[in-house]
């Protein structure tokens, strides 16, 4: 089914995707939030810009972008997937508590910011590009992968990535020579077992964007990990 | 109801810009149209615009836009300023009446000269007098505010949505080498005419998105150089710090950015730039009473271009765009594609990182 979002507001445009009972393509969208709010099932194709909070709380729905996306792509999403064939606005994967999101471009601010997991539920986030800001802000869970694809010239993630970080897992494309981390974490090039872990993500990546995913699993990867004997010691008091 | 400056409530917000490189003139239709897809982040409690080039006939008299309450307080306004100015020009600037916009005051410009013999008598140039003039009335004339006192350009503001407000000041019939646009969800303060944005004094103008946590720091200093925050809104002393570091002590705008938005030190120490090293830690060791904190997107407009700029934390969102010779500034992409839905190298400046458009000599 295809919905003309033009001249629809965010809860008309969502009212119709929920009503559809089969895929959904949604054409000429201007900033519309909250895009598949929740959503369990259905395969949703987007054109146009999708407004901020794109699949908010996602619970196994599949969401395609064809171009950028703006502000919180899956606050809090829960299961299902998010592809983005363009750039992603700040706060990508805010409080992301499971399914993937894979994006093409570059990310802005606080990507993955307090991203968690539980159990078997381990949201994984992959950016084709470079990122701003506070990567990995506060993670406590879940895998956050940069690949730095497109302008290798750039630096892969800008000032105070990991600031808070207390668990989950970064992968950066990188020797990270030139990004300061916080003395809260550990950076140390990819070993083989952590290179296990990374390929059904990237590789996946590269289906969906037609990389050829060995040149890319050929890194050099840094991966970061919070020191986790107490990521707390002495933050706010002397314990 | 209690004003601005009465009442103190615990900021979403939306902002856009466009301007022409060439100085090509634009109508208001399109701004308008930016904020269409941003309604959300308003809450109909203010909404405004600001467009320059826009009096061509009168580019050399400053003008003046004014609410008042009554025509008492219009009549005493009007006598006040014609002890300082010469008013070529008066009248009620022209509105449509739509069910949207209610409770307007009397909506009137001047265009005025300042006379010569006040300018000997009281040694000051053009632009302090009626930077003190319109201090003096904003603070001390109950019922009279200026919300616009540049030369070829002005402010309108209201009460309402701003795709409204810009129906109801006509801004299709205005044309403009640059807007700038807000639409408003006051958090801190009920939301009156005067303090819906952009705020202006003489031809800077400021729309802001976020909430400044210096405030009352920024205010205690600014205030010692005749400034007077009446409206305990943050954009007001904005408007002011701008005023205050660019016109009064000539810092160039991206000096006026890292003032305002001054990288941490930690950052300063780590820049290859040894130039850029030395200027930011001057400029945070002589004025870190300006520095400003908390989230803020703003785009400042003034003569002849503008400059976008978010906090150094980047704690709220701000996209910029070209086609051609325009450039975009918007919270949002999508607002950015209703002005032109081929924009091209969208980009998100980083925090603290300024983007400043100058129209080219001799276009505005």
């Amino acid at each position: 089914m295809i919905i003309q979002a033009a001249g629809l507001d965010h809860q008309a445009l969502n009212a119709a995707l929920r009503q559809s009972v089969e895929d959904c393509r949604i054409e000429d969208c201007c900033g519309q939030r909250f895009i598949a709010a929740g959503m369990k099932d259905k395969d949703i194709t987007i054109t146009g810009i999708p407004g901020n909070a794109l699949g908010a709380y996602l619970n196994g729905a599949s969401l395609t972008v064809c171009s950028n996306a703006q502000d919180a792509v899956g606050d809090t999403m829960n299961d299902g997937r998010i592809v983005i064939h363009g750039n992603v606005g700040d706060a990508a994967g805010y409080a992301m508590r499971g399914g993937r999101i894979y994006v093409k471009g570059n990310a802005g601010y606080r990507a993955g910011i307090h991203m968690k997991a539980y159990k078997d539920k381990v949201p994984v986030m992959v950016i084709g590009g470079h990122t701003g800001s506070f990567l990995g802000e506060y993670q406590a869970g879940g895998i956050i992968i940069v690949l730095n694809l497109n302008t290798p010239q750039e630096r892969i993630v800008s000032n105070f990535p990991c600031t808070g970080m207390h668990g989950g897992k970064m992968f950066l494309r990188s020797e990270c020579r030139d990004i300061l981390f916080p003395d809260q974490v550990t950076a140390r090039p990819a070993n083989a077992e952590d290179l296990e872990e990374l390929r059904p993500y990237v590789t996946e990546f590269c289906a969906l964007f037609d990389y050829e995913a060995e040149a890319v699993l050929a890194g050099p990867y840094t991966v970061v990990v919070p020191d986790s004997n107490n990521p707390y010691h002495q933050m706010y008091v002397a314990n | 109801m209690r004003r601005e400056g009465q009442i103190r409530i615990p900021s979403g917000c939306a902002i856009a810009a466009v301007i022409s490189k060439d100085g090509n003139k634009m109508t208001g239709e399109k701004i308008i149209a930016s904020m269409k897809p941003m309604h959300d982040r308003s809450n109909g409690l203010g909404g405004g615009f600001a467009g320059y080039g826009i009096y061509p006939e009168y580019k050399d008299f400053y003008a003046l836009h004014l609410f008042f309450d009554s025509r008492a307080v219009r009549k005493e306004c009007e006598a006040f300023l014609k002890e300082y100015f010469e008013i070529v020009r008066s009248e009620i600037i022209p509105t449509r009446k739509i069910p949207a916009i209610t409770d307007e005051p009397i909506i009137w410009r001047y265009f005025v000269a300042p006379l010569h013999s006040m300018l000997t008598n009281l040694q000051l140039d053009e632009a302090e007098l009626v930077a003190q003039t319109v201090m003096k009335i904003n603070t001390g004339m109950d019922g009279a505010y200026v919300f616009s006192s540049g030369k070829n350009m002005g402010t309108f503001k209201a009460v309402g949505f701003p795709e409204d407000v810009g129906v109801f000041y006509r801004l299709d019939e205005y044309e403009g080498y640059s807007w700038t646009a807000h639409g408003r969800y006051p958090t801190n303060t009920p939301g009156w005419w005067g303090g819906a944005h952009p705020f202006t004094l003489l031809d800077y103008s400021v729309v802001h998105n976020g909430e400044i946590s210096s405030y009352d720091a920024n205010r205690r200093f600014i205030e010692m150089f005749g400034y007077k925050c009446t409206l305990q809104t943050d954009t007001e002393v904005i408007t002011y710090i701008m005023d205050y570091l660019v016109r009064r002590q000539g810092l160039t705008l991206t000096e006026a950015a890292n003032v305002v938005a001054a990288p941490f030190w930690s950052t300063i120490e780590r820049s290859p730039d040894p130039e850029y090293r030395a200027r930011c830690a001057y400029l945070r060791t002589v004025f870190p009473s300006l520095l400003i904190t908390g989230p803020f997107s703003i785009v400042l407009g003034f003569t002849g271009g503008i400059m976008a700029l978010n906090d150094r934390l980047k704690l709220r969102s701000m996209v910029a765009g070209e086609k051609d010779d325009r450039v975009y500034i918007a919270s949002e992409e999508a607002a950015i594609r209703v002005m032109e839905p081929d924009a091209e190298r969208i980009w998100a400046p980083a925090g603290g990182e300024p983007v400043i458009v100058h129209v080219k000599e001799g276009a505005y």
